[in-house]
């Protein structure tokens, strides 16, 4: 299994309980807004503590409320490309994308130069983000999370802010680093018809009390 | 133009201040992080006290600082006993009460750009493999640096210009104690000091101007960049 999650989490009037297990591929956390489908990719980024539950992936046991054990986000090795993209305004496209990678412990599937050319953002690599289109950081966000070396991706509403020109792009994008890197990737989304395009499996999140 | 006792107090004044922000400088970066990012108890009351030289007479501070730092008070004593100094009458007493006084201003303006920082790129970070020791050098200090950098120059402005304090806590000593502020005061107090008076004020209000202009700048200059984060 690549995502084996069974979180529990309080977020003031809401409930997030989602239990579910993903093998190989993309796998979509898919329902409505304001469900808590970015809390769930939070909670396992690290970044958000589940009240109670267990989460592995690939493998690897990130947090488990029972045995205490609950991992830094840094010591995670998960790539996140967030719904807002949060590229740092103060570095450089290239800076950013370098930006986890410089610590790079362990030798990735991919090099520098491949990802900056399977993302097209070899023009961008000296400007600063603020000038970017909402693609292209997007782009750039996903090459960054990639660089990081990650087990696995996690994707928030990764087409959000993308002129529709340009969805197709990213949309193909994510196809072929579906395919071609063989990543488990989860991917949140809202969008009935992107989760039919991209994922082999889907997990439905309904609202609770 | 001044004369070389002219100068000299100029160079002690600079002396003194540089001193004071400089040592201040660290202490209030970690005041304003503190104050910015964390909740504990007695937070309110460590922001009043911070803010106090800010609101209370001057004079009151240096008779505080006399109380703590002179012979008899528990801070003099400690430092006479451990390491055989004393800040009285001494231009390091000067720095003390220049920083103290400067304080409040250096922490407002940085616990301004820190609270600006936004935190989802400090996650981001986390995410990409960065410790909270790299997050802090990388992500949170850069971000935050133009209002750091606007609070040294406006601490240090307000160091060349201190005055009650430091004649309440350490006198008014030529070539010790004596900076510019005192100084002016001095030369009017003196027959035929207008002069003197009169340079030495043109000096510190070009000084001011400076330092004015700077912080102005680095500060549009934060807020131009948190305009653009919002992309």
């Amino acid at each position: 299994m690549s995502f084996d999650v069974d979180v529990q989490r309080r977020l003031g009037d809401v409930r997030v309980e989602v239990r579910f297990s993903a093998s190989a591929g993309l796998t979509a956390l898919y329902g409505p807004s304001g469900v808590g489908k970015s809390s769930v990719l939070n909670m396992i980024a690290g970044l958000l503590k589940p009240d109670r539950g267990r989460i592995v992936v690939a493998g690897q046991v990130l947090f488990d409320a029972d045995a205490g054990i609950d991992l830094a986000p840094e010591h995670r090795r998960l790539g996140y490309v967030f719904q807002d993209g949060r590229l740092f305004p103060h570095l450089t496209v290239r800076d950013n994308l370098l930006y986890g990678r410089r610590l790079g412990d362990v030798a990735g599937p991919v090099a520098f130069d491949e990802i900056v050319d399977i993302l097209g953002v070899g023009p961008l690599l000296a400007r600063r983000p603020q000038g970017l289109s909402g693609g292209e950081a997007r782009r750039v966000a996903i090459g960054r999370a990639l660089l990081r070396h990650p087990r696995a991706l996690l994707m928030d509403e990764p087409l959000s802010g993308v002129d529709p020109a340009r969805r197709e792009g990213v949309l193909a994008l994510i196809e072929r680093l579906r395919d071609q890197l063989g990543l488990p990737i989860l991917y949140v989304s809202h969008d009935r018809n992107e989760v039919d395009r991209l994922a082999r499996s889907v997990v439905e999140i309904i609202p609770s009390g | 133009m001044l004369t070389p006792a002219e100068w000299a107090v100029i160079g002690l004044s600079l002396k003194v201040s540089l001193v004071a922000t400089g040592l201040g400088l660290p202490i209030a970066f970690a005041l304003a992080w503190a104050l910015a990012r964390w909740r504990f108890p007695g937070r309110f009351l460590l922001d009043g006290v911070i803010h106090l030289p800010l609101v209370a007479p001057p004079v009151v501070i240096g008779w505080l600082l006399l109380s703590a730092f002179g012979p008899a008070g528990p801070i003099g004593r400690l430092l006479a006993d451990l390491f055989g100094v004393s800040l009285m009458f001494r231009w390091t007493g000067a720095a003390v009460a220049a920083g103290v006084m400067a304080l409040p201003l250096m922490v407002r303006a940085m616990r301004l750009s820190i609270e600006a920082v936004d935190r989802r790129l400090e996650n981001a970070a986390r995410t990409l493999g960065a410790s909270r020791t790299r997050t802090f050098w990388t992500i949170s200090l850069p971000l935050a640096l133009p209002g750091v950098l606007a609070g040294v120059v406006l601490g240090f402005a307000r160091s060349i210009g201190e005055f009650g304090a430091t004649i309440a806590f350490v006198s008014n000593i030529p070539g010790e104690t004596r900076t510019l502020s005192l100084a002016i005061y001095t030369a009017l107090q003196t027959p035929g000091g207008d002069g003197a008076a009169m340079r030495l004020a043109l000096f510190s209000v070009g000084l001011s101007l400076v330092a004015l202009a700077v912080s102005e700048y680095l500060t549009r200059r934060s807020h131009r960049q948190e305009a653009r984060d919002v992309v």
